[in-house]
């Protein structure tokens, strides 16, 4: 099929209708807005549910609802109101249940401002509200690549009964770039949602109940192992990153999703230069790319990670390096994005200074 | 092989966002890689309002432009803010209507273009940004009225299409703005 020219948020909200979501259930925020704005014309067209809540509250806990009923649901936000979601997410992780959350971040903390920004890095990669969970978070760089993980986001999450989370920056929410929408993407094996409270219970089974109550420590360990074993299983192998330019590079960048893009011209530049630079783009950022950094070729000495926050990131990177080469941080924040050319400074005082 | 970064900005209410989106819909067209962004927030309502457009054969890198090839500058302060932006030899299109009395680099090529008196001849100021548009069109070669015409007649459907023969006469001023 032939491509069509799309706004970010617009592109994801199709990408979500087209992998078959049944409910959409939002609040509005800057810089998503345009989200659940086409969910609001589009959803009801395909006789499909969308509600505009009352708060980002409500939202959550609808989607949570939703998702025990065992529709395929979906909400969206930025940054703030993620930060007043976690709640329900942590409920939606106990329970077991699938569900799609796409972040649009900008800048923090508190109402921050409404310019790109990735400054929800630790707490999308740390679960973000409380109790033991994570959730398997996809940070795309374009739109094509944006639609191709939410289509498969929506298997991911059935798959591990696990929300996934979409993280993007604002960059990506407004920017128009040609997406296919007919792209392959991976199809996984989902088995039936035995588990769903849908009230259909002809079959006579028994009661299906969804709950993340359990106040029998020994059985709530139980419960925390077995999810455990999900998030193991993911780290162990649904790892997704790229490596760009990295059998000649003599430096590694790691960035993510808007970052990484403004990365690759730094690397372009670099090379007009004589500088070999590869970069490490995380693709989920939970969980990280830690069989990445064993490619990287011996000789290189230099990390440089890159990211539009105070170095949130860098953490994960020098745990999965395991000190094997001295890791650099460059960032920029308040929404401010950075210049391909700041980028490519940092490069060359690493390589020409004498750290 | 195009490699085009453009950044077009003015006043809010200019029709900047559109003259860059149409651009990137006529790339669509034809297969190329194109990206769009525009400035959002408080800025675009009544202020200045600005995007950037990167046409290009090869997948396009950093979605944010910081050495365009041509600016369009459809008002003052928008001089001011990209004019030090535009790279060595670059194209700087001028709305010299509202552009005056101001130092311009002399290592760019310059296009002055008196875009509102143009679209008031035709009877309408809101088309001044075609105007700009053909002439930045006739100067890059990149794409031809008929390819920005068809963008516009899935645009304007219905009331709005009796629209289509102004913006064309107006991407044709501009042409013969920065024809000689």
């Amino acid at each position: 099929m032939s491509k069509v020219l799309m706004k970010g948020n617009e592109a994801m909200a199709l990408a979500a209708i087209k992998a078959g979501v049944e409910a959409f259930y939002g609040y509005p925020i800057t810089p998503q807005n345009e989200l659940p704005e086409y969910m609001s014309k589009h959803m009801a067209e395909h006789d499909r549910v969308f509600v505009q809540s009352e708060s980002e509250v409500a939202a959550i806990n609808m989607v949570y609802g939703a998702a025990g009923a065992g529709a395929r649901v979906m909400t969206s936000s930025s940054s703030p109101g993620i930060a007043l979601k976690q709640e329900g997410i942590s409920y939606i992780a106990g329970a077991e249940l699938p569900a799609v959350i796409i972040n649009v971040m900008r800048g923090g903390p508190g109402l921050g401002g409404i310019q790109p920004s990735q400054g929800d890095y630790k707490q999308i990669t740390r679960g973000g509200g409380n109790g033991d969970y994570y959730l398997y978070s996809l940070a795309p760089e374009s739109l094509q690549e944006a639609v191709d993980l939410i289509k498969e986001a929506f298997d991911i999450a059935d798959y591990f009964r696990n929300p996934v989370m979409i993280a993007v920056d604002g960059l990506i929410g407004q920017m128009m770039e040609p997406v296919d929408f007919d792209h392959p993407v991976p199809k996984w094996d989902l088995p039936p949602k035995t588990w769903a409270a849908d009230g259909n219970r002809k079959n006579g089974r028994e009661k299906n109940i969804i709950n993340s109550l359990y106040l029998d420590p020994a059985v709530l360990e139980q419960h925390n192992l077995k999810l455990k074993a999900k998030y193991d299983e993911m780290k162990r192998d649904h790892q997704r990153y790229e490596m760009i330019n990295m059998e000649s590079a003599d430096i590694v960048i790691v960035a993510f999703g808007s970052t990484a893009r403004i990365a690759r011209t730094a690397v372009e530049i670099l090379a007009d230069n004589g500088i070999r630079c590869g970069i490490i783009r995380p693709i989920a950022i939970f969980p990280f790319p830690t069989n990445a950094f064993d490619e990287i070729p011996d000789h290189v000495k230099d990390i440089l990670v890159v990211e539009m926050n105070t170095g949130q990131m860098v953490d994960d990177v020098r745990l999965a390096d395991k000190c094997r080469r001295n890791i650099h941080f460059y960032g920029r924040v308040g929404g401010i994005v950075p210049e391909a050319e700041e980028i490519v400074e940092q490069v060359m005082t690493i390589v020409g200074g004498d750290n | 092989m195009i490699n085009e970064k453009l950044i077009v900005a003015g006043f809010g209410g200019q029709g900047v966002m559109l003259m860059g989106q149409l651009l990137s819909y006529c790339a669509t067209t034809r297969n190329i890689n194109t990206l769009w962004f525009p400035s959002y927030g408080p800025e675009t309502r009544g202020g200045t309002a600005n995007c950037s457009v990167t046409i290009s054969d090869a997948y396009v890198n950093s979605p944010v432009i910081s050495t365009p090839d041509s600016i369009i500058i459809m008002n003052k302060p928008s001089l001011a803010k990209f004019q030090p932006k535009l790279k060595a030899g670059g194209n700087c299109f001028i709305n010299s209507s509202l552009v005056v009395d101001i130092d311009f680099r002399d290592d760019v090529t310059l296009y002055k273009v008196p875009a509102n008196e143009l679209a008031l001849e035709l009877g309408n100021l809101k088309v001044a940004n075609m105007v700009m548009l053909g002439a930045y069109l006739k100067v890059t070669g990149l794409f031809s009225n008929d390819e920005v015409l068809a963008v516009l007649k899935q645009k304007f459907t219905g009331a709005k299409a009796k629209l289509i023969d102004i913006n064309k006469k107006a991407l044709e001023l501009g042409q013969q703005a920065v024809a000689s």
